[in-house]
């Protein structure tokens, strides 16, 4: 019997829609647990990532933990994915990088509407932020970029599929899009 | 033969003076564009419809059709041109598909997606540009413009001049005709063929879209190749 591919997912600077989108595949699911293990990855709750063949990430790059975890993905899955349109183009955080960090942090915590004891936090567990939020393949060598906000389930499908089979990824064109 | 090109090796009739996009469009031939539009004279800015002449690549928008040539059009390595520069169109504004009303009906969205580009393949600038929504009708959102110069193009035949491109290379951006630079100060309406025709979300109509579902916009189903382009579809059918 042939093993298993082994993958691990992550969600950086995303919403956790396409880790949703993934989860649409429904009944497919039972499917691609006959072709896959999951290592690391929201679906398994496993906090540290193993050797594995394939990584992949949904989320840009706001903090630097983000950085930290994506490196990680780097060194130990031999093909990375970015899933979704922040990890690709930086998305909806990206829109951030129109003002300064400060702007941003003022608006949140000091004069947003409705914010009380306003205070910018200062905790040492939180990562410190990016100047400006980035697209994975600034920091990483990306080897497949799977666009859309998030991607079908049925294209996470067929480039699945594709890539188990190792055949060449082809999105049909109902399944490529941005949004 | 008299009066004929051959694209991509299939003969194409010509009558005399229609340019190499005139004579494709005519026969039904898609050659990729942005700035292009059959209202209005060509342009010639977005490169997108660059296309090999006898060896030679030239702008399609702006070559007259002369008999006897022979045009690469839709072949790997003219696509692979029009990939890059559609790929730095995209970063050097900020286009934000998830977010932007436009998307589904955008032609830089489709033209990308005619093409298969997956990945932006060059470091996003993310310059920092405004959005002008001083106008109680219609708003402007630099961030999205290209350069194409069609509202520009369309408010000079409307009779309005409401429109120019100002500044140079990196620095060129589209500047409002008003005393005080803004929309908010001129006579422009959202029926306006100058807002119509604007190809991406950056000129639009206010207090409305999102009238189309997704799955039923414009480009949804059907590439633009074979729909055609968005803004030369009547008012109000489609964002």
């Amino acid at each position: 019997m042939k093993t298993k591919l082994k993958v691990a997912t992550t969600s950086l600077a995303g919403c956790f829609g396409c880790h949703m989108s993934l989860l649409d595949l429904d009944e497919r699911l039972l499917q691609l647990i006959e072709l896959v293990e999951f290592d690391r990855s929201p679906l398994t709750d496993k906090k540290h990532l193993g050797q594995c063949d394939l990584g992949i990430i949904e989320g840009g790059l706001c903090n630097t933990e983000n950085i930290e975890v994506l490196r990680d993905f780097r060194e130990h899955c031999t093909i990375l994915v970015a899933m979704g349109a922040c990890a690709i183009t930086g998305g909806i955080p990206a829109m951030r990088n129109n003002f300064t960090l400060e702007e941003c942090l003022a608006e949140s915590y000091l004069n947003g509407i409705g914010v009380e004891h306003a205070q910018i936090p200062q905790d040492p567990e939180l990562p410190p932020l990016l100047k400006q939020v980035h697209p994975l393949q600034e920091a990483v060598k990306i080897d497949y970029f799977l666009p859309g906000c998030p991607p079908s389930a049925d294209a996470i499908w067929q480039f699945l599929q594709a890539l188990v089979q190792n055949q060449p990824v082809r999105l049909p064109y109902t399944a490529l899009h941005y949004d | 033969m008299l009066n004929t090109i051959h694209i991509d090796a299939q003969p194409v009739s010509f009558t005399p003076g229609q340019s190499i996009m005139q004579a494709a469009r005519a026969a039904g031939i898609y050659i990729p564009h942005l700035c292009y539009h059959p209202g209005f004279s060509p342009y010639g800015s977005c490169r997108l419809c660059l296309v090999k002449i006898d060896g030679r690549l030239q702008s399609a928008c702006t070559t007259l059709a002369a008999a006897g040539q022979q045009i690469e059009n839709n072949s790997e390595s003219i696509n692979a041109n029009r990939r890059m520069i559609t790929q730095m169109l995209f970063v050097e504004g900020n286009h934000l598909c998830p977010g932007c009303e436009k998307s589904g009906a955008c032609q830089l969205q489709a033209v990308a997606y005619f093409l298969g580009i997956l990945e932006p393949g060059f470091t996003h600038l993310y310059p920092t540009r405004a959005v002008d929504a001083s106008h109680p009708a219609v708003m402007l959102d630099f961030n999205r413009c290209i350069l194409c110069e069609l509202c520009v193009r369309a408010s000079h035949q409307e009779g309005k001049h409401l429109f120019a491109i100002g500044g140079r290379g990196g620095q060129a951006h589209l500047i409002i005709n008003s005393a005080s630079g803004t929309l908010g100060d001129t006579a422009i309406s959202a029926t306006d063929h100058a807002v119509q025709v604007c190809p991406v979300g950056a000129l639009m109509p206010k207090h409305q879209g999102y009238h189309h579902p997704i799955g039923q916009r414009f480009y949804d189903q059907h590439p633009i190749n074979q729909v055609g382009d968005a803004n030369t579809i009547t008012t109000g059918e489609i964002a």
